[in-house]
């Protein structure tokens, strides 16, 4: 038995108290909270590296800012550490793709020292800063390299999982350098065609001395080797969960181009009065916005569109008037606000001041009494954010917690920023994924609507002044 | 839980007033556009909590010489497959030719050499195959599990061709292994008892089995990464230790692929215990966060005793987010998880009611309940349908561990028991899981066997029957008739 275990055998069973922010069941003594586990999604204890590996201009970036987005959003702190741009503070200007030559022993040096810059702060990351997943981003293309990477993982006690990209399709290749090579800090006075030109010698000077990830030799690291944009996949020793969890997202992510349209339900008959919550049909205005919204998809003119709503009568009842085929999820539906559901915040000061101000004081993990938290939240629209990646054209319309969720998805926004996103009523939110991020367009369809963001006043202490707690509070009927 | 519902071009829609109307559907609480008296014309498609899995039915067709596993995989992924709430069939070819060929005599059947039984083993595909199309087409199936070693390059072919005819998905699942001890531990655990060697002892049974693994390697073409590049397909190397995958398609293969590098053969036990008893539960209540009771504290120590005695290897706890369970477990001294999921079912406005104060407030809720208890969703609350959904995540991370001990509560439980244990949905809310009982679950050979352990605390029973009567119309009486006793 760890010593952990003696100590809560010799005090078991302990006294239980419910933490007042996440209303967590948690053990008691002395006063004080005693640290229990709670289901996160990392629940090893090693932190783990992942090593992407494979020529340039195979998308190794692209997967690694879209995996690190999609950890942190998850609740895994995950950072990743680009190996070019280590290269990039160390040699000011970039001259030529003669840098990368193999034979280039200056070049070879620094590129080696910048390696080894990274994995400091990996370890740094992994063993102070309470990362759990660093991404470590490079060609890493060489065997000896990989090796390296290895032992300074088992020397950290780090578990590593390899992403092999893998890709010989030349149209693919000229894309990639089209989207993201062309306006790298490397080419910044160049045209098109020399960047071209200097990029494909650049993968050259790499391609003699790549060996990729083996069958026979690799056979005891765990790995992915990513074939053809996902085409096809080898997957090997896949150790613990979030290498399962990781592989999964690997595989159902693609790059065809497609647009995702957020937007919430029309204005409701609870929201026009300020309530939150329940389940309420649409005003007039939020009807008139249903068909404004109709009109607009139809505009679009979008290929193949897929509508999801949550289950909640006001989403169900903006689709309808969109005249299109739509699939309820009762995952979309809002956040349940428990004990507080239907009533205006003038109301939850009045009753529950106390779970009022904890609320401001860490909105992203406040949970309401008998219901749920943004983190909670999170976690319920994970299947719908996968799903979201292996589909094309969406229009999900949902609310506005659930699309603050969805948001911070897309645009990376972290946990302290999530629950205060802009989602007003009757706009509609056009996101399209493009290099390494995503283009937002947004669309206000002119159809009127009440405010519903409430930002976080400035007291948020239990003892604050009811009017100090109503201070941002939106008008209403 | 999802709801495909195909918008309205009928005559009868002229108003835009019409149009935003909607009703929600008394049973499964889901809104629905209103037709007023035309009545419901929807084509209504139900899934599990995700969108429409596929457009077309899938076969899953199995590749793999003998004792690869192939018929443990199609039982499993079957069993999941169902449980999410996909209808999923296992079409075993060994069971048709054993139908066709009432007595097996020896491995020479399978010889590649043998004409008659060629002809044989061929109808025998060829009527699976019709049986596959029956189940499509009429019985509302799926996905169909091809379970035979479908070995030549040929025999794939063909079922290639006859699911294009059909408009059929078809995604192979290889198994490929060629550990003799992982061979031989198969045919222990599985052929040496199949009706083929009713009446040999072991040693000719894996003798035979061993010369009929031999006849198919003749002619065995694995998948090929070229010729086969098209394919839609999984290789499975070595009992899962790596996996090529092929041109996934769509939602369900994505969702079969991840099932299938989840799932493990490492010898491990379940074990599955409600909270101790509540004091919610000894005044008949239902839901609510209470403490437990005095004989709920007695069985939590009596449940850590038997742990202990258990000697279980590196045990896993997990509780839900209710303090009984936390309770529960805060008595076994041992680090435990816990996980949101595992919370009881949302009884909305029902929360924390007897079944009596039920019937008083809402008599025709409790009727709809008692007419479809499994879809039957509470006002403002969860169905056992919304369980199912909420608890995936658990079952497939019960899948990746080992021993593992889930204190929960009698819905959950019986939902985890019914994934477990291949249980229907119709059955599923009706599994017997009293309080201070035990379910010790060991996976053997295609299923679980399990061991009840009453750890001798009483505790009041909370397992009310069906009752004769479940319409609306009913008295009281009748819809308090199979209510168990409490204070």
């Amino acid at each position: 038995m760890t010593s952990n275990e003696y100590h809560i055998m010799a005090t078991s069973p302990r006294e239980l108290t419910q933490n007042p922010l996440k209303k967590i069941w948690m053990p008691w003594k002395n006063g004080l909270f005693v640290h229990i586990l709670q289901r996160r999604v990392c629940m090893t204890n090693c932190p783990t590296l992942i090593v992407t590996v494979g020529l340039p201009a195979r998308g190794k970036t692209y997967i690694s800012k879209k995996l690190t987005r999609y950890l942190n959003w998850i609740g895994v702190p995950t950072k990743e550490f680009n190996v070019g741009q280590y290269r990039r503070e160390c040699v000011k200007i970039y001259k030529s793709f003669e840098f990368f030559h193999p034979d280039n022993e200056e070049g070879l040096k620094i590129r080696r020292q910048c390696a080894l810059t990274a994995l400091n702060d990996v370890r740094q990351y992994l063993t102070v800063e309470g990362g759990q997943v660093a991404v470590f981003d490079a060609t890493n293309t060489t065997r000896e390299r990989r090796w390296t990477i290895t032992r300074f993982a088992e020397q950290n006690c780090f578990k590593v999982f390899f992403v092999e990209s893998v890709c010989e399709d030349p149209d693919v290749i000229a894309e990639n350098i089209v989207q993201v090579k062309l306006g790298s800090p490397d080419y910044i006075d160049c045209n098109t065609e020399e960047v071209i030109e200097d990029f494909m010698k650049r993968i050259k000077c790499y391609e003699n001395s790549y060996q990729p990830l083996d069958e026979v030799l690799d056979r005891d690291l765990s790995y992915i080797k990513i074939m053809d944009v996902g085409r096809r996949y080898l997957v090997n020793r896949v150790l613990d969960h979030i290498q399962s969890r990781i592989v999964y997202y690997l595989m159902n992510i693609h790059i065809t181009p497609r647009s995702i349209y957020l937007c919430r339900h029309g204005e409701s008959d609870l929201n026009v009065k300020g309530c939150i919550g329940g389940d309420s049909g649409l005003s007039g205005r939020g009807k008139e916005f249903s068909k404004c919204l109709g009109k607009f998809i139809q505009e679009q003119n979008i290929k193949d569109l897929k509508v999801w709503t949550s289950q909640m009568k006001r989403t169900i009842q903006t689709a309808e008037a969109v005249a299109v085929p739509y699939e309820q999820w009762k995952a979309l539906n809002e956040i349940d606000a428990g004990v507080c559901e239907e009533m205006m915040y003038e109301e939850i000061q009045v009753h529950y001041p106390v779970e009022f101000s904890l609320r401001d004081q860490d909105k992203y993990r406040y949970r309401y009494p008998k219901g749920e938290s943004y983190e909670d939240l999170v976690q319920r629209l994970e299947p719908v954010i996968m799903e979201l990646e292996r589909q094309e054209n969406v229009l999900v319309i949902c609310h506005q917690a659930v699309m603050r969720c969805l948001l911070a998805y897309f645009l990376d926004k972290s946990a302290e920023e999530l629950p205060y996103l802009k989602c007003p009523l009757h706009t509609v939110l056009k996101l399209t994924p493009v290099a390494y991020g995503c283009k937002v367009e947004s669309v206000w369809l002119n159809v009127e609507a009440v405010n519903t963001h409430r930002d976080r006043p400035e007291n948020v202490d239990i003892s604050r002044m009811p009017e100090e707690a109503l201070f941002t509070v939106p008008a209403h009927q | 839980m999802t709801l495909s519902v195909c918008a309205l071009r009928s005559a009868d829609m002229t108003t835009d007033q019409e149009k935003n109307e909607l009703t929600q559907t008394p049973l499964l609480k889901i809104w629905v556009p209103w037709l007023g008296m035309g009545g419901c014309k929807l084509n209504r498609r139900r899934g599990s909590s995700v969108p429409q899995f596929t457009n077309s039915p899938t076969l899953i067709v199995m590749v793999g010489l003998p004792a690869r596993g192939k018929t443990y995989i199609s039982k499993k992924l079957t069993r999941y497959l169902n449980w999410i709430g996909v209808p999923t069939k296992v079409f075993n070819l060994g069971q048709y030719r054993r139908e066709a060929v009432q007595s097996y005599k020896s491995f020479e059947f399978f010889r590649p050499d043998n004409e008659e039984a060629m002809q044989i083993r061929k109808a025998c595909a060829t009527n699976a195959l019709k049986d596959v199309v029956i189940y499509f087409s009429k019985e509302h199936g799926q996905v169909a599990v091809f379970d035979a070693t479908n070995t030549t390059q040929e025999r794939r072919v063909s079922i290639v061709s006859f699911a294009k005819e059909k408009g059929y998905k078809v995604f192979f699942v290889e198994s490929i292994c060629d550990d003799p001890e992982i061979i031989a531990q198969n045919i222990t655990d599985v052929k040496v008892s199949s009706p083929d060697y009713l009446n040999c002892d072991k040693d000719e049974a894996l003798a035979d089995f061993l010369k009929r693994i031999e006849c198919y390697k003749q002619t065995y073409v694995p998948l090929d990464d070229e010729k086969d590049r098209r394919l839609s397909y999984i290789k499975i190397f070595n009992v899962g230790s790596r996996y090529l995958v092929n041109c996934v398609q769509d939602h369900i293969q994505s969702r079969i692929v991840y099932y299938l590098m989840n799932i493990h053969v490492t010898p491990r036990s379940i074990f599955l215990s409600r909270h101790g008893e509540s004091n919610m539960n000894l005044l008949g209540r239902i839901g609510g966060d209470s403490g437990l009771s005095p004989r709920g504290h007695k069985y939590a120590t009596a449940l850590g005793t038997f742990i202990k005695s258990q000697r279980i290897k590196d045990l896993k706890v997990w509780t839900s987010h209710m303090k009984r369970t936390i309770q529960t477990a805060e008595h076994l001294g041992i680090p435990y998880e816990q996980w949101k999921a595992l919370n009881e079912i949302d009884a909305g406005v029902c929360e924390e009611y007897t079944y009596e104060e039920i019937q008083d407030n809402h008599p025709e809720e409790f009727a709809l309940r008692d007419q479809d208890k499994y879809r039957y969703r509470y006002p403002k609350g969860e169905s056992y349908e919304d369980l199912v959904h909420r608890l995936e995540p658990v079952i497939m991370e019960l899948e990746r561990q080992e021993n593992v001990l889930v204190v929960c509560h009698q819905a959950v439980m019986r939902c985890l028991l019914a994934y477990l244990l291949d249980k229907t949905a119709d059955e599923l809310p009706y599994l017997k899981c009293p309080l201070h009982t035990v379910l010790k679950l060991t996976p053997v050979a295609y299923g679980c066997k399990v061991e009840h352990v009453f750890l001798n605390v009483e505790a009041v029973n909370t397992h009310r029957e069906r009752p004769g009567n479940v319409d609306v119309s009913r008295d009281p009486e009748e819809a308090l008739k199979t209510i168990p006793d409490h204070f």
